[in-house]
């Protein structure tokens, strides 16, 4: 059975349409991610699914539970972490954790267990009287997951939970996902971060409420399958851009640090000593040029544009 | 219950980890008690008198001796020119030098007295011989309240001197005299600290009744803390319960910590019973709190919330109460929305129990409406808060 079901799920504000009609399933143990820009709709949907937002249209259930209906009996069954680590920077991490055991209604001697448990997890232990306040990112943003664990959902929510983190607690933090995960925990996370969507076993696009594209991501990057990326290292990327743009045999192009990536039009691989020629004619000094794996951001960008391009 | 026991231990422990809210909830309350106790006196002492005396008697000198000795006045200058006091005798030096003698024109529009006793010659003639004389009391009336008051304290002195000399006028057989001899219950020196310390008690406990739970909640929305809650399977109830009972316990304390300061530094007396006092103090502050609760289901930042609160508990509970301007000298339209300041109840309630030790049956009005506006309010903060919470 899928831990998560969502059927033409929608929500309207008024006039603003904020998720049209999203229709996704989550499998049991499966790291599921939601990519999307600002205002895609990926958090509007996550409180849907949590019982804290009521859709106005559609269905979805979590953990067989539906949660237009019994919206409690879905928050006993999931946990929740948001971008903002809410916790409470005043107490210590030892208050954090009975607090929040306190909320979600564990006995005493469970507390005690997962209390131990999320301390380790976490690498707190011997921080216990740390108030949050004083603990780095990393360490407040896994106390936070700790705290969003604590009662053991089978489901966890986690809503750009690595922002503002830097990449040693980012890796870690994934690896505490992928623990979940393996013990048959689901995960539903949105990021900002494609590289973290690596991690996920399948993942969402969503784009204006509406969900753009859907799969692993080996399957998400076949929308280049009879396409060529080229990564272009040169000495001026903006007017490389320029040049590229006004070749026939590229399709677009992007800004990828400080390289250029062109798309080429199926079977256009021939092309590229023409391109370089082209570049170093107009007194381009290109540093190196290659063809290149798509990576989830020219996916990503790629379905964007696409969607654009065909308002529904 | 559990729930709601987390709720709560985790609200005393930020409000006891929070030093600053501790400090603004406990002793705040009883610095502002000193500061308005001693400054809001109404009390008038040492009024600035002057004297014209034109008799120059005894009679007359024993006049203004009760003028001085009353304790509410103090002798600044002689209008003839003789200077009293220590002050005057360095501006009298250089009005000598100017060689213009003062005049009750100067003297008043300088402020350096408020009063002035003008004694007309034959004074001490007319009382040795039982005629009647009027002596003359010049006020300066840029305040009224003070010009009220300070003409009273003067009829008052000239009459009971007066009184002195008339057994004379009675041994010769005139009608008995009616007079009136006034006492006053309760707060027989009529200071009027004992009247404001009980209205103070309900301004304070309002205020920070309502600022805290106001701000604690909003604080919360601002956080993003109150999202993760949102996020647990607690309901409103007991998330509102578990956050109330802490600024609910901390507000009584506060009020009793007033209650004793005022006790202890104004000599307000307590001649009612504790128990009453307890009564009607948390009906009053569960009121206080539901308002603060109200306003936070309302205000979505801590500014907002504080302004708000300010402008619903400090403004009525300082203007409309009673407190310090009496309500049935309001006009008409102000006194209807006086029934819908606690705080008019409240001190009616107070001032029965503290300054009359009277029973319940004296304000149990009062305590019902007390408990009709903390279940109105109560009722429709949770009504607010639950549908944000759902």
């Amino acid at each position: 059975m899928n831990a998560i079901t969502v059927a033409d799920l929608t929500k309207r504000f008024g006039d603003f349409v904020a998720v049209d009609r999203l229709t996704f399933a989550v499998g049991q143990g499966e790291v599921f991610g939601f990519l999307g820009s600002n205002g895609a709709g990926k958090s509007t949907t996550i409180r849907m699914l949590c019982g804290l937002l009521r859709p106005t249209g559609g269905t979805a259930t979590v953990g067989g539970i539906d949660v237009g209906s019994d919206p409690e009996g879905v928050k006993r069954r999931i946990g929740y972490m948001s971008q903002r680590f809410s916790l409470y920077e005043r107490l210590t991490v030892d208050q954090n954790i009975r607090f929040f055991g306190g909320i979600y209604g564990l006995d005493r001697a469970r507390l005690e267990a997962r209390r131990r448990f999320v301390l380790e997890m976490a690498g707190l232990s011997g921080r216990e009287n740390v108030h949050a306040a004083d603990l780095a990112g990393g360490w407040r943003q896994r106390l936070a997951l700790g705290c969003a664990i604590l009662h053991q959902p089978p489901i966890v929510f986690l809503d750009e939970p690595t922002g503002g983190v830097d990449p040693l607690s980012r890796r870690e933090f994934w690896s505490l996902i992928d623990h979940l995960s393996a013990s048959g925990v689901t995960v539903l996370v949105t990021t900002h971060y494609l590289d973290e969507a690596e991690h996920c076993h399948r993942v969402a696009i969503i784009h204006g409420g509406r969900l753009a594209a859907m799969g692993t991501t080996d399957e998400l990057k076949r929308v280049f399958a009879d396409r060529t990326i080229v990564e272009v290292q040169a000495a001026n990327p903006v007017e490389t851009m320029r040049l590229l743009d006004r070749t026939p045999e590229v399709e677009k192009t992007s800004v990828f640090g400080t390289s250029v990536h062109a798309v080429l039009a199926g079977g256009a691989r021939e092309a590229m000593p023409l391109l370089r020629q082209r570049l170093e004619a107009a007194g381009i000094v290109v540093t190196s040029m290659a063809v290149v794996q798509p990576s989830l951001e020219d996916v990503f960008l790629e379905v964007i544009e696409q969607r654009e391009k065909v308002p529904a | 219950m559990r729930k709601t026991i987390a709720v709560a231990r985790k609200e005393f422990r930020q409000i006891w980890r929070d030093t600053r809210t501790l400090m603004t909830l406990l002793f705040v309350p009883a610095f502002f008690l000193l500061l308005y106790g001693y400054a809001l006196n109404f009390d008038i002492r040492h009024v600035g008198l002057g004297v014209d005396d034109r008799d120059r008697t005894a009679e007359s000198r024993a006049l203004i001796a009760a003028f001085v000795n009353s304790g509410y006045f103090d002798l600044v200058a002689s209008i003839d020119g003789t200077i009293a006091g220590p002050d005057r005798l360095r501006t009298g030096s250089i009005r000598r030098l100017l060689s213009q003698p003062p005049t009750i024109d100067r003297l008043m529009n300088r402020n350096e007295v408020r009063a002035v006793l003008v004694i007309p010659p034959g004074l001490g003639r007319a009382l040795q011989t039982g005629k009647p004389i009027a002596v003359q009391v010049l006020l300066n009336g840029d305040n009224a309240n003070t010009a009220t008051t300070v003409m009273g304290y003067a009829v008052t002195i000239v009459r009971s001197e007066s009184a002195r000399y008339q057994p004379a006028a009675l041994a010769s057989s005139r009608a008995p005299l009616v007079s009136v001899e006034p006492r006053v219950w309760y707060n027989p020196a009529l200071r009027s600290t004992l009247f404001l310390v009980p209205g103070l008690i309900a301004y304070i406990a309002m205020i920070t009744a309502v600022v805290s739970t106001a701000l604690s909640i909003v604080r919360e929305k601002e956080r993003g803390t109150m999202e993760q809650v949102r996020m647990a399977p607690l309901d409103a109830a007991s998330f509102v319960v578990g956050k109330t009972v802490p600024y609910f316990v901390v507000s009584l304390l506060s009020a009793f910590v007033i209650i004793v300061v005022a006790m202890a530094l104004f000599g307000m007396p307590m001649r009612g019973s504790w128990l009453l006092l307890l009564l009607a103090l948390s009906l009053f502050l569960v009121g206080a709190l539901g308002l603060g609760l109200l306003i936070s289901s309302v205000a979505e930042t801590q500014q907002v919330a504080f302004q708000a609160a300010l402008l619903v508990s400090f403004l009525p509970t300082l203007m409309l109460s009673g407190f310090i301007f009496p309500i049935a000298s309001m006009p008409r339209f102000l006194q209807l929305v006086t029934y819908a300041v606690p705080a008019r109840y409240f001190l009616i309630a107070l001032r029965g129990i503290v300054l009359k030790g009277a029973g319940l049956q004296a304000y149990g009005t009062e305590l019902v409406a007390l408990t009709a506006f903390a279940l109105v309010v109560m009722a429709l903060a949770s009504l607010r808060l639950g549908r944000q919470w759902a």
